[in-house]
């Protein structure tokens, strides 16, 4: 009889905040950039330079930290881990072990059955990212770019509450809407601003005990956690069934493989030698100042859904998918702002931009048209200036690169046809020229009427107001 | 007479007043060093162009009456271990052999804006860890009192420089005693400052919650001098402390009446050498008769701040040093076979025999299992030492003794038993430790020829009152400059 | 020598510390390190029972910077000691298998 098991999961959430200098010096954090232009002696590692704390940095981590029912660790301290490797410049990262900046916090989760469910934060700590590595094809050398050293990092460490990979990425959607919401990060998981590490080990069903743990390394996407905790969980089952042993070690996933593999090598040692970091001095979080980031806390979601419903009136169904990403929250509010009409907006944001979203495989905080353009075409559409047909073709051209729609519409010559005369005439053409539709239509065929109305707006490249195109051809037929 | 054998004060004040210029006292320096350096080998890096170029310079904005710092246009050379723009800088190590920074120290930027001009850079114990100069890549540095002696360390080079009259002033680094220890044996004034009174940014760190940078000169008045002019509150330096009393030269004054000193009975026991023993108790004679209250106390835990310092230096060091990897800067083995490897091969290559040791036993300190039986521990008892001196300043104002046990050991005569070796830096070590100032200054000779250092330790923030005590004891005597540097001297030696 | 230090814990401190000893380097080491560790065992004498392990000396706190670009293009100044350079970054051995 075949055992039952159960997964056991942690997760270590890396998340690169939204700050526009680095850490511990003036560095821009730009994304790209040409290799080490955006580097200093600081986040290079130069002898005799030393960091200096942004002080954003603690605002956003504390800021998370309440917003994840965190204690704030009103006096916390710098380490020093230390470990060689090229893309870590002074071969110590400067990061927090003994007094992290928040501790025992949780965020509530929905389960599969509905209920929900908390999951433990056991600390949020503040560090530095390291810097880049891109090997070569060719020759055995890896060249390194220190333009992402120093970029400052939260680590939110969880507890091992998770079952499931369900639980797993319900877990980080929750935390990426909730950090989003604090502007404290963009949360990109394929752009490597969120990053999570899968602490994984399986038990018997009942046992008390946790089973031997294995951390996960390079998980770029949902997607790829839910794979990796797929894999690992029945590599640790086939592990124990056949009487060998889970080894406590780091693996790193091969997501086009779909395995993993061990990273572990006797040159590194897993002994980081924390100990205070001298060159910063320790942080007090005075209760003011706790205050004051408290009172910057945004509004979220939970708040938003009822004000949505409240306010603009919209269905319970839109607000949570609007919702459901601070970009187009943001959007929604600032393009009704404008035009108000916030159920169309909503509409526009529900179907249209989901739909390419899906087809483009994009997030929504990769939307980028402006309120003001998506205001335009509300307003556009709402006035019958142009069709709903005309709308979705500059709709897709707002999305694609945020054209103006009414710069669009007027250079194209799209604005709907409400000439009379000029309409008329060209149904008396599409009427003589498909004699079979018409007769069909006589004959009771109702659906020959959408053949002739549409080789109308064809003739009419799509410019005709629907609506009367269908009175006339009916008055004629 | 050389405008080297001035003092940096004196030979300022002839700049401002015109009777020389500073590409006199330029030409000058660079004369002695062409002229001494085989003897004493001071410098790593002798800049002889460039120094001119900006002695020429400076000497323009002098004239214009844009410079009118008592230091402008004054020589100096800097200890290795502060980072120059362009100028080569290698903490004395292979593994730093061609190392040119891309900016300047924030300490040397300020002697800088002051219109200092910098010859060069001055030898050191590799990484400022050793007591004798000795475990330099570049070679030994010799005492300018006797050339078969050791200049003491790490800050040997400046201290020999200065007292070879190579330049006015030098700056020195001061982690265990790195600057008063080699000044005692120099017979030159060295202060170490309160902690985060000179930045340290652009000093390339050994022991970073030890390290500060301090002058080195002839006397009291020229260290109260530069080290006014190099304190600064420094935003680069997340430890540099905001001071507002940093006017040190307002404590040259010869009045002693009514200040007391302590001596702490625990640095006159075992280990001190009785010539030293007597020069430092004539020493307190000197200021007790000037009105001074002097007392005999016992401050503890002397013989603890040895093995603390060891601990926490090491540890330090051991994760500071771990940048010289090949990859950014510095040596890289020329053959490898892959990552790890060169890693290994570059810093094995790169660092010498003392860096190794200390590199080694500050992992091990930290690795898993031991970090709370000896890291802690040493906090722990750095936290006692440190309450031990706020006893005795509850008490006293300065805290008079011994820079150094002995005066300066032969050559070679000290590596071949590191601890002995750290017992050298007893009477220094735990000022680091408490993050107090000391200064050690002349007070006599033994009959060795050889300068004995005198030490006078202030509580945290009280560099004056050391200052103002050292001024007044160096009024009881005159300097006396070194065989090497009287020997090229043409002139009167005073 | 109170404190005996093994073949296998210089190795590791040399994998810590990416040092590579020859075995007369080794030899030399565990007899300065079991020397050293005798030496700093005297610190056991003290009884330090309640006292806060001290790493700053002064209570020197919230020393920040505000999140204000200051830097520009540094890659001269990063490079410029590079002992081997590739793609305007810094060549190291292949690190991925």
């Amino acid at each position: 009889m075949s055992r039952e098991y159960e997964t056991v999961i942690g997760l270590e959430v890396h998340v690169e905040l939204a700050t526009k200098t680095k850490i511990f010096c003036g560095c821009s954090t730009a994304f790209g950039g040409a290799p080490n232009t955006h580097t200093c002696p600081v986040c290079t590692g130069m002898p005799g330079s030393l960091p200096v704390l942004n002080k954003k940095v603690v605002e956003y981590a504390a800021a998370v930290g309440l917003a994840t029912n965190c204690t704030i660790n009103q006096n916390c301290k710098f380490d020093r881990k230390n470990y060689f490797y090229p893309d870590n410049p002074q071969n110590y990262q400067i990061s927090q072990l003994y007094e992290p900046i928040c501790r025992n916090g949780y965020v509530e989760i929905e389960t599969a059955d509905g209920g929900t469910k908390q999951i433990g934060i056991h600390e949020i700590h503040m560090e530095e990212d390291a810097g880049k590595l891109v090997h070569d094809d060719w020759e055995d050398v890896s060249v390194v770019d220190f333009n992402r050293s120093g970029v400052p990092l939260i680590e939110i460490v969880s507890e091992p509450d998770m079952r499931s990979a369900d639980e797993v990425i319900a877990y980080l959607e929750k935390l990426r809407l909730i950090i989003q919401y604090l502007g404290a990060s963009d949360c990109k998981l394929n752009e490597g601003s969120m990053r999570a590490d899968v602490n994984l080990s399986v038990r018997e069903v009942g046992a008390k005990e946790f089973g031997t743990r294995t951390e996960m390394k390079n998980l770029n996407s949902f997607r790829a956690i839910a794979r990796a905790i797929e894999g690992e969980k029945n590599r640790q089952i086939d592990l124990i069934e056949s009487g060998e042993k889970v080894i406590q070690e780091t693996r790193r996933w091969d997501d086009t493989k779909e395995s993993s593999h061990a990273m572990r090598s006797k040159e590194d040692a897993q002994d980081y030698r924390y100990f205070p970091e001298p060159d910063l001095v320790p942080i007090i979080i005075s209760d003011e100042w706790l205050e004051e980031i408290k009172s910057r806390q945004p509004e979220f979601r939970t708040e938003k859904l009822v004000r949505y419903e409240k306010e603009y009136e919209i269905p319970r169904y839109d607000a949570e998918i609007i919702t459901n990403s601070k970009h187009m929250a943001d959007l929604f509010e600032e393009t009704v702002a404008i035009c108000g009409k916030p159920k169309k907006v909503s509409n526009w944001l529900m179907v249209e931009t989901m739909r390419l979203l899906k087809e483009h495989e994009m997030e929504p905080e990769d939307i980028r048209f402006s309120p003001e353009h998506l205001a335009a075409l509300v307003e556009l559409a709402d006035a019958g200036t142009i069709n709903s047909t005309v709308a979705k073709e500059v709709f897709e051209q707002m999305f694609a690169d945020d054209t103006d729609p009414e710069k669009y519409v007027d250079e194209h010559g799209l604005k709907t046809v409400n000439d009379e005369g000029a309409l008329r005439s060209t149904i008396e053409q599409v009427i003589k020229d498909n004699p079979q539709s018409v007769e069909d239509y006589h004959n009771g065929k109702e659906k020959a009427i959408g053949f002739l109305v549409g080789q109308t707006m064809k003739a009419m490249k799509g410019k005709a107001n629907p609506g009367m195109v269908n009175q006339i051809l009916k008055e004629l037929l | 007479m050389s405008l080297m054998s001035l003092t940096a004060v004196e030979l300022g004040k002839r700049i401002q007043n015109k009777e020389v210029t500073a590409v006199d006292a330029t030409r000058e320096a660079l004369a002695a060093i062409a002229a001494r350096e085989e003897a004493v080998h001071s410098f790593v890096t002798v800049d002889a162009e460039g120094a001119l170029a900006r002695a020429e310079q400076i000497q323009k904005r002098i004239d214009v009456g844009e410079l009118t710092s008592p230091l402008a246009g004054v020589p100096v050379a800097i200890k290795d271990n502060m980072c120059t723009k362009g100028m080569k800088t290698t903490c004395s190590s292979k593994i730093l052999y061609n190392f040119m920074p891309g900016f300047t120290a924030e300490a040397v930027l300020n002697l800088e804006k002051a219109g200092a001009v910098i010859l060069g850079k001055t030898n050191m114990d590799e990484f400022a860890m050793g007591s004798t100069t000795e475990t330099s890549a570049f070679g030994v540095t010799k005492n300018p009192w006797n050339t078969g002696h050791v200049p003491g360390g790490s800050s040997g080079g400046s201290c020999a420089a200065v007292a070879a009259e190579e330049c006015s002033y030098a700056l020195g680094s001061d982690t265990g005693g790195s600057i008063r220890q080699p000044s005692s044996f120099c017979g030159v004034t060295g202060i170490k400052p309160t902690y985060g009174t000179v930045s340290r940014y652009g000093l390339i760190a050994y022991g970073s919650s030890l390290d500060q940078i301090g002058p080195v000169a002839k006397d009291v008045t020229d260290c109260a001098t530069i080290l006014e002019m190099i304190s600064s509150h420094d935003s680069k330096d997340s430890t540099s402390v905001k001071r507002e009393d940093t006017t040190f030269t307002e404590a040259l004054v010869d009045d002693v009446k009514g200040m007391k000193i302590g001596i702490p009975r625990d640095y006159f026991g075992q280990g001190l050498n009785a010539e030293v023993k007597e020069a430092v108790l004539a020493a307190a004679k000197e200021l007790e008769k000037k009105g001074a209250i002097v007392e005999e106390f016992d401050l503890g835990l002397v013989e603890y701040a040895i093995p603390a310092y060891y601990v926490i230096a090491c540890a330090e060091a051991s994760s500071n040093l771990a940048r010289f990897d090949g990859v950014k800067y510095g040596y890289r083995t020329q053959e490898y076979d892959g990552l790890h490897q060169m890693y290994k091969k570059s810093r094995s290559e790169g660092f010498g025999a003392e860096v190794k040791r200390r590199i080694m036993l500050g992992s091990f300190v930290l690795s898993s299992g031991y970090y709370d039986a000896y890291y802690l521990k040493a906090l722990r008892v750095k936290a006692l030492i440190k309450k031990a001196f706020d006893e005795a300043f509850a008490k006293y104002d300065v805290i008079l003794g011994p820079a150094a046990p002995t005066t300066a050991p032969k050559l070679g005569a000290s590596l071949s038993d590191p601890i002995q070796m750290y017992l050298g830096d007893i009477y220094t070590i735990s000022v680091n430790l408490a993050g107090l100032p000391g200064i050690s200054l002349p007070c006599g000779m033994d009959s060795h020829g050889l300068p004995i250092g005198l030490q006078l330790i202030g509580d945290c923030f009280e560099e004056k009152n050391i200052i103002r005590a050292a001024y007044a004891f160096e009024q009881t005597r005159s300097y006396v400059h070194s065989p090497v540097a009287a020997q090229n001297e043409k002139g009167v030696v005073s | 020598m109170a404190n005996i230090i093994s073949d296998e814990t210089i190795e590791y401190v040399g994998i810590l510390a990416k040092l590579e000893l020859s075995d007369e380097e080794k030899e030399q080491a565990k007899k300065d390190m079991g020397e050293m560790l005798d030496y700093i065992d005297q610190l056991n004498e003290l009884d330090t029972t309640g006292v806060e392990p001290m790493s700053h000396v002064f209570p020197v706190h919230n020393v920040f910077r505000e999140d204000e670009v200051t830097n520009g293009d540094g890659r001269e100044d990063t490079l410029a000691n590079a002992p081997l350079m590739r793609d305007g970054g810094f060549e190291v051995p292949k690190t991925i298998i």
